[in-house]
């Protein structure tokens, strides 16, 4: 299988559809994404746009109404000898994904830490089960492990917290452990689905930070999932923004903060609160997402689109490319295109920003 | 924790106390006759009640009850099984509830569990389908109609059961009765386990144990099932009360000597007789008590969140 050489995983063409009573819901449209060893990827977009949907596939946890239709999500595996070959992770099976994949290559943290981990487990159990079911060791090493994440994650009395049950533990500690949980096997890639959104703010910075440097330690992947631009900004290398189910702009970090090219992105931007800005009210983008119940003619973020052109109703946008590392689908930067520029109150935003950010380097 | 358990002790113990007292006293004012009246003269009546010390304060009859109950004794039936201690009586008939009774709850538990979590893991299946369509049915269909139903086809079609209770073949003539008794528990049983097992294989936290590499039985044991397993115990424990006191139509159809039948009796024979209803009314609220105690303890130990609050300084922190 061909893959991009640097990449560690690699979703190609990924569509995936719904079975829902209402009808076929076809919520991934075609998604191309690439994740390199070491890097952050960050996905962003409005609730329904397929973040979750999209690296749940990866990792074999979609719904059973879910139907695969086309793509692939290729996964560069390193054999323990040092070998290395590709393999399609749509194409194994659920236990060999569970055996071969999951937590020992991939693992996840999720977005509610009140709701993830088992009440009626200690723990130290659940930290100590994906060690024990990846690895050769016997519970003595297991739980000296175990009592190692607990410390690393930065939990305090890490040998009294083992001996507890979830709901003795506050919620930024909880989501520690499932931090810790998904550190149990040495994965090389960590998907975050919203970490931090169930967290309190100055909790959510601290998680952030922990995650930076585990992966720093540790030379992890990251794809981070979430609707918060400023978690963004603080975290990641790249950025792919979705809108109902296709990726519709990427970038490295820089290039979506101060040089958006889709409307969209624009729109995400201009509706982060900022304290210069001098109106009282807060920008968003009117109307809401379509309803993947029914296929979208065209471009699907046109109706919601102020600089939407005639061909915007007619046919979808391809990737058009920005840079190397920049590309976004939208029909503005076809070259017979009118030559629109993104509101001027943004443009001075982001200039603010950017200078800003020029005095921390 | 044995602190807890101590307290709820004591606490089950102060209840029954009170149920004795409020029984005993109900069945001496209520109208009626502990004799069989119609076959004795006005004369033998005041004499037996004299014997019985019926004429005495009720506080004393009370007492005198109570130290009785010290003992282990119950007392004579004042028209029913006249004569013979009711400690003998009760305990034959006992044998037969329980023993059925028993079989009934093994098997409606481990058929309904199994049934359940087939459903569960086959959901949307012709196989969930199925599990609901029998859970529906059994709950709907009166137990002792479906004995009818078994006897029929399988007593006088096929003859390969008794079409009555036996005690010298005990467990050849339980199948029908048990299997009758058990159907509403098996079908109560599966739906619960089944619907909770959606519910908790949907939950974020069996997610994460898939993430982390769990699949197959281990995964449904650890995880799902534990979890699912804390609702159904409290839906079981009456069940189980249910099962142990025996099913009055059953036993009376299968012509079964349990308490069931023993109730009936006691009260709708020639005369109300005082002790054998008191001894059945102590034995089902002792029951009730027992099975409701141990599921509050059995509770403690499938579920650490109501272990764990009952220590103090245990607590989250921070």
């Amino acid at each position: 299988m061909e893959m991009n050489e640097k990449a560690i995983l690699q979703f190609v063409d990924l569509d995936i559809s719904f079975r829902t009573n209402a009808g076929v819901v076809h919520a991934i449209r075609g998604v191309n994404l690439d994740l390199q060893k070491g890097e952050t990827v960050a996905i962003v977009g409005e609730s329904g746009s397929g973040k979750s949907v999209t690296v749940k596939a990866a990792v074999g946890l979609l719904d059973g109404n879910a139907t695969i239709n086309s793509g692939q999500i290729l996964y560069r595996l390193r054999e323990d000898d040092g070998s290395e070959r590709v393999v399609d992770l749509l194409a194994l099976s659920k236990r060999e994904l569970r055996r071969t994949i999951n937590g020992r290559r991939i693992a996840m943290v999720f977005q509610d830490p009140m709701t993830s981990l088992d009440p009626t487990m200690t723990i130290g159990k659940q930290i100590m089960e994906g060690i024990l079911l990846h690895k050769k060791v016997d519970k003595a090493t297991a739980y000296a492990r175990a009592l190692e994440l607990l410390e690393l994650v930065g939990i305090t009395h890490a040998e009294k917290r083992m001996k507890n049950y979830p709901h003795q533990l506050s919620g930024g500690m909880r989501q520690r452990v499932v931090i810790a949980i998904a550190l149990a096997s040495d994965p090389d890639i960590l998907i975050c689905d919203e970490p931090t959104t169930a967290l309190d703010v100055t909790i959510q910075a601290r998680i952030l930070e922990l995650i930076k440097d585990i992966q720093s330690r540790m030379g992890l992947s990251v794809i981070y999932i979430t609707h918060d631009l400023g978690v963004v900004a603080k975290v990641a290398d790249y950025v792919n923004v979705m809108y109902a189910g296709r990726i519709i702009e990427v970038g490295n970090v820089n290039e979506i903060f101060y040089e958006p090219k889709h409307p969209y992105t624009w729109g995400l931007l201009a509706a982060m609160p900022d304290l210069e800005t001098d109106d009282d009210r807060l920008a968003s983008i009117p109307g809401s997402p379509p309803n993947l119940l029914h296929e979208p003619v065209g471009d699907a973020f046109a109706p919601r689109n102020a600089y939407a052109l005639k061909i915007d109703e007619k046919a979808e946008p391809p990737m058009f490319k920005v840079s190397e590392t920049h590309y976004a689908a939208t029909w503005l930067l076809h070259p017979s295109a009118p030559a629109v520029e993104m509101p001027p109150e943004l443009k001075a935003r982001l200039e603010r920003a950017r200078k800003e950010a020029e005095k921390y380097l | 924790m044995s602190k807890y358990i101590l307290k709820r002790i004591g606490l089950a113990l102060l209840t029954l106390f009170l149920i004795i007292f409020m029984l005993f006293v109900l069945v001496r004012i209520m109208p009626g006759n502990p004799f069989p009246s119609e076959r004795m003269s006005a004369e033998q009546i005041a004499n037996k009640r004299a014997e019985m010390g019926l004429d005495d304060p009720i506080l004393v009859q009370f007492g005198r009850y109570l130290v009785g109950l010290a003992h282990g004794d119950f007392g004579k039936g004042t028209s029913l099984y006249y004569g013979a201690p009711i400690k003998t009586v009760l305990g034959q008939c006992i044998k037969n509830s329980f023993k059925i009774g028993g079989i009934a709850i093994l098997m409606g538990t481990a058929v309904g569990l199994l049934l359940g979590i087939t459903a569960a893991l086959n959901k949307g299946t012709f196989i969930d389908g199925f599990c609901t369509v029998f859970s529906i049915l059994g709950v709907c269909v009166p137990g002792y109609v479906f004995l009818i139903f078994l006897q029929y086809f399988l007593s006088y079609k096929v003859q390969l059961f008794p079409y009555f209770f036996d005690t010298s073949r005990f467990l050849y003539s339980s199948v029908l009765p048990a299997t009758s008794l058990s159907l509403f528990t098996m079908s109560t049983v599966a739906r619960f386990t089944r619907n909770e097992m959606v519910e908790v294989m949907d939950s974020d936290y069996v997610h994460l144990a898939e993430s982390k590499g769990m699949y197959g039985s281990t995964l449904v044991l650890r995880h799902i099932l534990r979890n699912a397993l804390i609702p159904i115990v409290t839906v079981l424990a009456p069940l189980v009360v249910d099962l142990l006191t025996g099913a009055l139509v059953i036993e009376k159809i299968y012509g079964i000597n349990g308490i069931g039948k023993l109730m009936v009796d006691a009260i709708a024979g020639e005369g109300v007789d005082y002790n054998y209803v008191l001894a059945l009314g102590i034995l089902y609220s002792a029951l009730y008590i027992g099975i409701m105690l141990a599921v509050d303890i059995l509770y403690g130990v499938l579920d650490p969140r109501i272990r764990v609050a009952t220590h103090r300084g245990e607590g989250r922190e921070g």
